[in-house]
């Protein structure tokens, strides 16, 4: 059995007895990429020298007996929009193709205090923009389980490279469903914590009133643990909560009794493919037999969810994606006339089709004259959708049905429709429209591929979605298989 | 309503970006057919409902006006494309 196999707490019993050390760790990761990695293309950046002397650091301290973090010892992948000191952070872009930040996000300090490895900086859509990952200014990546198929998006290449054994786990950014997705469609778990519960400083800004980090991994288990890890007021995020962080671990009791499950008809409905639906309603019943109530319910704005989001999301990121000017960092134009031509020519030359359409989307609606008909009336129907959810809320404990409409699509299917891509998110983005916390887990598969129940809790109760996706995974198979590549 | 290729050239201005014809063309199809799906918003009556601008409520982040280090002016400048003296330098703003 692979050591990415075994459960974090008997690879941590194994690095106290001396029976495998960190650097057994790191060479797995390493090895495993090396054998999957031309197929699966999930890392921009391998990082391994550093990863090597962090590994034999680690290991020096656990000789010596002294304390080790929460995630001793993990080889971890992160998302590359998340800032690391010293290794090249792309965002997926051209445009940042050359840079080397000066500091740590919070996310990838905490990670180190946990002394957790950083193997290397993973694929995404360029700037998060995007459903499939073939978005990336320099190349798709593969879903493992078949390499015709998309990984998802936008932190398809830290799903793929959790799925292919590549790392134990990964960090992804989640604006309108990016790591929920993904981890639907490369059959992982993927978590996105209510927002403000994990620090945003150093993550590059997308659209900033709906972007937050969270895991990607094997189980639910560890899902809890890296968000551990992570979850956190920082003084250097002005929308980081000061909320009391609970035992995350602790909460995955395997006891469901009683709990209150609602089931939005809209998630259920027509669009939703037969086989996933099949799979999700196999799900409830498993549910229900470990004591939970099921019953069904409504989200009357779901349907108007994907329009406000394009909307709000495209115009927050024409207003953050003002700062890649050519001027301070990135890549500037070659031969410029002056400093107008330095913007128009780095912008135009480093930036790719669909960061430009958005980019075009959101500097129209927030134009002058179409500002209240687009961009006012959109923050409107987001408090409607957030409405949706209080009232439910009131009376269940969780809404759960699927992450995904279908499961993963053919590489190039979607390219030339992104009205039609941008759908693929409509279970996912109400969500993060509304702030509040969110789990997929894999429930089955249809024709060979991953699909994912998607468990969508109060704010800040990210305790009660992960028992419930654990009381699932308990009773179930699928998260144990693995892709054969 | 529909965007002319006069006004993609516009909005493209107002975002710094040169767009070639193929661009305009292709961007002002997408751009309508986008925002002919968003037209669907007003179906929903919104009068008097207040717009939600985060979802978690957010009041203003105060902190002594202290003196704390920021980043030494060297390393700011390993990811500018051009210096000179300290300085990050950029082409005449004004010919």
């Amino acid at each position: 059995m692979p050591l990415f196999d075994l459960r974090l707490q008997e690879i941590h019993n194994k690095l106290r007895n001396g029976e495998i050390s960190v650097t057994d760790l790191v060479d797995e990761s390493y090895r495993r990429i090396g054998q999957v990695e031309d197929k699966v293309k999930a890392f921009l950046t391998l990082d391994e020298e550093r990863a090597r002397a962090a590994a034999a650091a680690l290991d020096k301290r656990r000789t010596d007996g002294e304390p080790k973090g929460l995630l001793f010892g993990l080889p971890i992948g992160i998302k590359d929009n998340i800032v690391t000191e010293g290794v090249v952070t792309t965002c997926a872009s051209r445009f940042l193709s050359n840079y080397k930040p000066v500091y740590n996000a919070t996310v990838a300090a905490k990670l180190q205090a946990a002394d957790a490895v950083s193997i290397g900086k993973l694929n995404m859509d360029e700037f998060a923009m995007g459903g499939s990952n073939e978005n990336s200014a320099f190349h798709p990546t593969y879903n493992p389980w078949n390499t015709e198929y998309v990984p998802g998006g936008s932190s398809g290449g830290s799903a793929a490279a959790v799925a292919a054994g590549e790392v134990y786990f990964a960090l992804g950014s989640d604006t309108g469903g990016s790591i929920r997705q993904p981890a639907s469609y490369c059959g992982v778990v993927g978590l996105k914590p209510t927002y403000g519960l994990v620090s945003r400083f150093g993550l590059v800004a997308f659209a900033s009133s709906l972007d937050q980090i969270g895991p990607l991994t094997k189980n639910v288990e560890d899902s809890a643990y890296l968000l551990q890890a992570i979850a956190g007021h920082d003084p250097m995020d002005s929308t980081s909560l000061k909320a009391d962080i609970p035992d995350y671990v602790g909460a995955l009791t395997g006891n469901i009794e009683g709990l209150r499950i609602a089931v939005p008809k809209e998630y259920v409905g027509e669009g939703v493919d037969p086989k996933v639906k099949d799979a999700v309603w196999t799900a409830l019943k498993v549910l229900e037999g470990l004591g939970a109530v099921v019953e069904e319910v409504s989200l009357p704005h779901t349907e108007y969810a994907v329009a406000a989001y394009y909307l709000l999301a495209s115009s927050e990121a024409s207003s953050n994606l003002a700062r890649f000017d050519g001027v301070r960092y990135g890549v500037r134009a070659d031969n410029p006339s002056n400093l107008m031509d330095v913007y128009l020519k780095s912008r135009s030359e480093g930036f790719g089709a669909e960061v430009k359409r958005r980019i075009m989307l959101g500097t129209y609606a927030l134009s002058s004259g179409y500002y209240d008909a687009y961009y006012l009336k959109a923050q409107k129907v987001r408090t409607l959708i957030k409405r949706d959810f209080e009232q439910v809320f009131e009376r269940y404990d969780v809404i759960i049905g699927p992450t995904a409409p279908t499961t993963a699509f053919k590489i190039g299917s979607q390219t030339d429709d992104p009205l039609m891509m941008y759908l693929n998110d409509i279970l996912t983005i109400p969500v993060n429209l509304a702030g509040i916390p969110a789990i997929s887990v894999p429930c089955g598969f249809a024709d060979g591929m991953p699909v994912g129940l998607q468990i969508i809790g109060k704010a800040l109760d990210e305790s009660t979605i992960l028992r419930t996706a654990h009381a699932y995974e308990q009773h179930t198979e699928h998260h144990k298989r693995r892709p054969q590549l | 309503m529909s965007i002319t290729i006069k006004e993609v050239e516009h909005v493209a201005s107002l975002a710094r970006l040169e767009l070639t014809e193929q661009e305009k063309e292709q961007f002002a199809g997408q751009l309508n057919a986008i925002l002919k799906y968003a037209e669907q918003l007003d179906k929903l009556d919104t009068e008097g409902v207040e717009p939600t601008s985060h979802a978690v409520p957010l009041t203003n982040v105060m902190r002594e006006d202290e003196i704390r280090p920021s980043l030494p002016v060297e390393q700011v400048l390993l990811n500018a494309p051009d210096e000179e003296d300290g300085q990050i330098k950029v082409p005449a703003v004004l010919e």
